[in-house]
């Protein structure tokens, strides 16, 4: 358990956590479903919201709302500084060294694509390997396919063992000089495998291979320092750490995106147009074409505050609690088996019933309050590997309840009651 | 009754358990696949026409409960029956799981099916288990080639 040993280092104690306390900034989780307290279990599709990102969004609207880099005018001033502070937030929550290295886009999906598609113009040709790993989300394999078949170059997968634990030696083995690029997650949101991504930057690097990572699960759950790690690219989601959706954050060594052609063609993102030639803009606004979401990002910057002030190591030791909880008191239920048993792990709890179908048992939760989710979780090779068709999986935040992880046991009896 | 009881009835509990016509049809001169994106589920459908007549009906795949026992009951339903007659069914059973099937016995020609999913329809998140197999059932009438997919079920128009 390095996390928790780590943060009693620190002095920390999950005693001084009160979820209690915290419970009370998320208006959503005081409500009732189907007649019962909620159990909202699903914070790897999305995390709820507190408060004072809710506040944040609607003084915005109420009493800030111009667009930003445009107005000479009071409130354009006042929406570009706020938006701007956000990032300036958002490069301290992830210890990045310059605010330009921080590109705002949609969430981790578009920050893959953009990496994928810009980079992949520039130094991706026939012939050249991208490596990514067996446990992706589909958002960090469907991208380099489409660069992959345009670019002919040949897509690579960093295999798993049984309990969802990436093969570094196998990793080690597969680099060679025509390989371009290393997109691996940090966490996995099927799984909950968290990726000795150290490790693998260091090797990648030793042979001059940048590294992405896919930062949607880890950045809500896992103090990030993108220095410490030494990626090249780190791209996560405002959703699903306490921030709205529709924002998200790629982060990018400053040479790479110098090197980098953008994507998107349009306003904001140039310096200057003629007909005959377009100057682009300045990072990071070469890379953000367009009106903004400034609410989000915005919101966003709100969310990391949030974060920061509770504090990551006092997050990730709570929810390591939780997941050990969790996995004793599900894993004790006859008929039910966890997917992904990796050593290092944080709050997923994949898992299977047998006889009966995930769907079935995220009907009969729902209906007893609790929320799961049911399905591949976008991670459909995944579930290949383990060969089911598909899981049910609660994911854990730091507003869950040990009483919450008991009602979920609680519902799978029912479930078992019901449909065997 | 509670309202998991009234979704997993006996019938479906039953038929989701130990579906009728599980097997792989020999004799097939149809086949079709039909996938459910949003749960990685699947059927494969096999027919066995005598000219416009479904002479034997076969499935294989996996699903929930619901799209299993829907397989299933289904199957039951079409053997036997004139391709017109089959497609008659999906038109029902489609507008019984959205809830515009008037439920009187006589005026349609689904019988128990009608009584065991009648309540899919106030279970949108559900609706595409139900409907996986039907789909692949006219598919497989009208000679399509591509795999069945159950998406557009989002689609409000």
């Amino acid at each position: 358990m390095p996390a928790a040993l780590e943060v009693e280092a620190k002095g920390m104690r999950t005693s001084q956590f009160d979820v209690h306390r915290i419970r009370e900034d998320f208006p959503i989780l005081k409500q009732q479903v189907h007649g019962r307290p909620l159990v909202y279990l699903d914070s790897a599709a999305t995390s709820q919201k507190p408060q004072v990102v809710i506040d944040a969004i609607k003084d915005y609207y109420s009493e800030q709302n111009a667009n930003v880099h445009r107005g000479v005018h009071y409130l354009s001033q006042l929406a570009t500084r706020e938006y701007e502070d956000a990032r300036v937030k958002i490069q301290r929550f992830i210890n990045a060294a310059e605010t330009h290295e921080i590109i705002y886009t949609r969430g981790a999906t578009e920050g893959i694509n953009l990496v994928a598609q810009s980079y992949g113009r520039k130094f991706v040709h026939e012939g050249d390997e991208i490596i990514i790993s067996a446990m992706e989300h589909h958002s960090n394999i469907v991208p380099w396919q489409m660069l992959c078949e345009q670019n002919r170059a040949k897509l690579r997968v960093i295999p798993i063992n049984d309990d969802g634990e990436l093969l570094i030696e196998e990793f080690a083995r597969m680099l060679n000089r025509n390989v371009k690029m290393v997109a691996v997650t940090h966490l996995s949101n099927a799984l909950g495998t968290i990726v000795p991504v150290k490790r693998i930057i260091e090797l990648a690097h030793s042979q001059d291979v940048p590294v992405l990572l896919d930062g949607a699960q880890a950045a809500p759950h896992l103090k990030v320092d993108v220095r410490e790690l030494d990626c090249d690219f780190y791209a996560f989601s405002g959703h699903k750490m306490c921030g709205p959706t529709g924002i998200g954050v790629l982060y990018g060594k400053s040479h790479w995106l110098e090197s980098m052609p953008p994507v998107l063609g349009g306003g904001d993102m140039i310096s200057s147009v003629t007909f005959e030639k377009t100057t682009y803009n300045v990072l990071p606004y070469k890379f953000e074409a367009g009106t903004p979401n400034i609410e989000g990002a915005i919101g966003l910057g709100v969310a990391v505050d949030y974060l920061s002030e509770i504090g990551l190591d006092l997050i990730a030791a709570y929810e390591h609690e939780l997941l050990e909880y969790g996995t004793e008191i599900i894993s004790a239920i006859p008929g039910v088996k966890i997917i992904g048993t990796a050593q290092e792990k944080a709050g997923v709890l994949s898992f299977t019933v047998d006889g009966v179908h995930p769907h079935d048992v995220g009907t009969i939760l729902d209906d007893q309050g609790i929320a799961i989710r049911a399905g591949h979780h976008c991670a459909q090779p995944v579930m290949k590997r383990f060969n089911v068709p598909a899981t049910a999986r609660a994911s854990l935040a730091f507003y869950n309840t040990k009483q919450e992880i008991d009602a979920l046991a609680e519902g799978l009896q029912k479930v078992i009651e019901v449909l065997s | 009754m509670d309202r998991i009881a009234e979704l997993y009835t006996e019938v479906i509990n039953f038929h989701g358990s130990k579906p009728r016509n599980f097997k792989k049809l020999e004799t097939a001169n149809r086949q079709q696949e039909g996938v459910n994106p949003l749960c990685g589920d699947h059927v494969t459908l096999y027919l066995e026409m005598e000219g416009d007549r479904i002479k034997d009906v076969g499935f294989q795949g996996t699903g929930c409960r619901i799209s299993t026992a829907s397989a299933s009951m289904m199957t039951t339903a079409i053997k036997g029956k004139s391709k017109e007659d089959a497609k008659e069914l999906f038109d029902e059973f489609h507008k019984l799981i959205k809830g515009q099937l008037p439920l009187d016995p006589d005026q349609h020609h689904l019988g128990h099916i009608a009584t065991a999913f009648s309540n899919i329809a106030n279970r949108p998140e559900r609706v595409k288990c139900a409907i996986l197999s039907w789909r692949t059932m006219r598919a497989a009438l009208e000679g399509e080639t591509e795999a069945v997919t159950t998406e557009d079920e989002h689609r409000q128009d």
